[in-house]
């Protein structure tokens, strides 16, 4: 006989939920005086180098109606493109510059918005730069394991041309579908359609 | 240049779409997704410290009390470890947990069962795992809740988990269930997950001995995350 292997199974994930905000953003639903103010609801906590940026952002379903209740996640580099982590071991990222932001979708017309900085570029694991851009996570009500997928900005065009990721996709008319769009300066809007005709790249990382 | 997290098993989590959760029907992709290893982007990840912490965070019979009122319901502790595939205990973690109160009510603006809210109890708590990844709260078991999706399906008593561990690749919401719940076996979102093994591994145990005598009875309820490769090899990834 083969020796077992006795590796543990991840646990398995379950939905969020519609309640979610009770334990992530207590504040936003009213539950107020347990925490102090909502995690991850600033990212920027003082004077930070890089250009200020706001991304905001819907998440659609297949029938083409925003969530309501949705809640969001980001993830990404400082403008050196550097991580405030400490798995970051290239060098020490800006200390007023969180990285992660966490925001529910507004109860009413679906929105998120996050104020931020834009990132800098991040190695590939060959070595090749990765283009600009921000990792989301999504959970909400009616997801069983939370989705992981990225917004690449819209005045990146070469270095989008040349991403390790972007270019990995086979349906090369959805890349579109993980770039932003641009309603103002600084400003970057990123709607997220979980299935249907424009349904957006996600990713098992 | 690093090894990277070892792949989810995606047969293992519950598919993107499972029909009997009606929800799922429309929020779920049917796209398959993208795979690629991880990068630097998915292998670092917020940490928490200490100091986000208030003095009733991981005590739910109290975070939310007024003056010296408490929580009504059966006092319980949950406790576990918070471990990699690998058995490597996952330190300094955050951990945050939401619920109904006893009668299965929900302290939220959207919630509507008519079971009355408990003017002491707000439903969230967090807690940092310790230097070997334990982690332990205390609050109320939660009731069961009923919810329209057929006409008569009830949550079994459950405990919402989100964790962090130590990377973005790591990222994790579930549920914990409680041994010996009849609810469990009739649940459509229990039942998303596709193998008994995987929902069992969501069930805590009754622990008679961490239970404090006459005061509240423990649960243990062990977590685990991804692992992270570590091998001395490393060669290079086919197809990059």
């Amino acid at each position: 006989m083969v020796q077992p292997l006795d590796h543990l199974k991840e646990s398995p994930s379950q939905t969020a939920g519609p309640y979610v905000h009770i334990g992530c953003t207590p504040n936003f639903t009213g539950i107020s005086g347990v925490y102090p103010q909502d995690l991850g609801h600033e990212m920027i906590t003082g004077e930070v180098s890089g250009t200020a940026i706001r991304i905001t952002g819907r998440v659609i379903d297949g029938t083409g109606t925003p969530l309501r209740d949705a809640m969001i996640e980001i993830w990404q580099p400082d403008a050196a493109g550097l991580f405030n982590s400490p798995a970051e071991t290239r060098g020490t990222a800006d200390p007023n510059f969180t990285g992660w932001g966490r925001a529910a979708s507004d109860m009413v017309t679906g929105e998120f918005a996050f104020d931020t900085v834009k990132p800098g570029a991040v190695p590939f694991v060959d070595g090749r730069l990765q283009a600009p851009h921000v990792t989301f996570w999504v959970v909400a009500r009616g997801i069983n394991l939370g989705l992981h997928t990225r917004m690449y900005f819209p005045d990146e065009d070469a270095a989008n041309a040349a991403d390790p990721i972007l270019t990995r996709i086979e349906h090369q008319n959805r890349v579109r579908t993980l770039i932003a769009e641009t309603p103002a300066e600084g400003h970057y809007h990123f709607d997220i359609h979980l299935q249907g005709p424009n349904e957006t790249v996600f990713f098992d990382i | 240049m690093t090894n990277g997290y070892v792949n989810r098993d995606r047969r293992w989590h519950p598919a993107a779409l499972t029909p009997d959760y009606k929800t799922s029907v429309a929020r779920g992709p049917r796209h398959a997704p993208l795979s690629f290893p991880t990068t630097l982007v998915e292998e670092t990840g917020p940490v928490f410290g200490h100091d986000i912490l208030g003095q009733h965070d991981n005590d739910l019979i109290v975070n939310f009390a007024k003056g010296d009122g408490m929580a009504i319901g059966p006092r319980i502790i949950v406790h576990g470890q918070l471990r990699d595939e690998f058995g490597r205990g996952v330190p300094d973690t955050l951990i945050e947990v939401w619920q109904a109160n006893a009668g299965g009510r929900y302290r939220h603006k959207k919630e509507s069962y008519l079971a009355p809210l408990d003017p002491n109890f707000g439903g969230c708590g967090r807690c940092i795992t310790d230097a070997q990844g334990f982690y332990e709260f205390r609050t109320i078991m939660p009731g069961p809740y009923p919810w329209p999706n057929t006409m008569n399906d009830w949550r079994p008593a459950h405990i919402h988990f989100s964790i962090f561990g130590q990377a973005f690749a790591q990222r994790l919401i579930t549920q914990m269930y409680f041994e010996g719940d009849p609810l469990i076996w009739r649940c459509p979102i229990v039942d998303t997950i596709p193998t008994r093994a995987g929902i069992e591994s969501l069930v805590a145990p009754l622990d008679m001995a961490r239970t404090v005598p006459m005061d509240a009875r423990a649960y243990k309820f062990d977590i685990t995350l991804r692992g992270r490769r570590q091998t001395l090899f490393e060669n290079r990834m086919e197809g990059l």
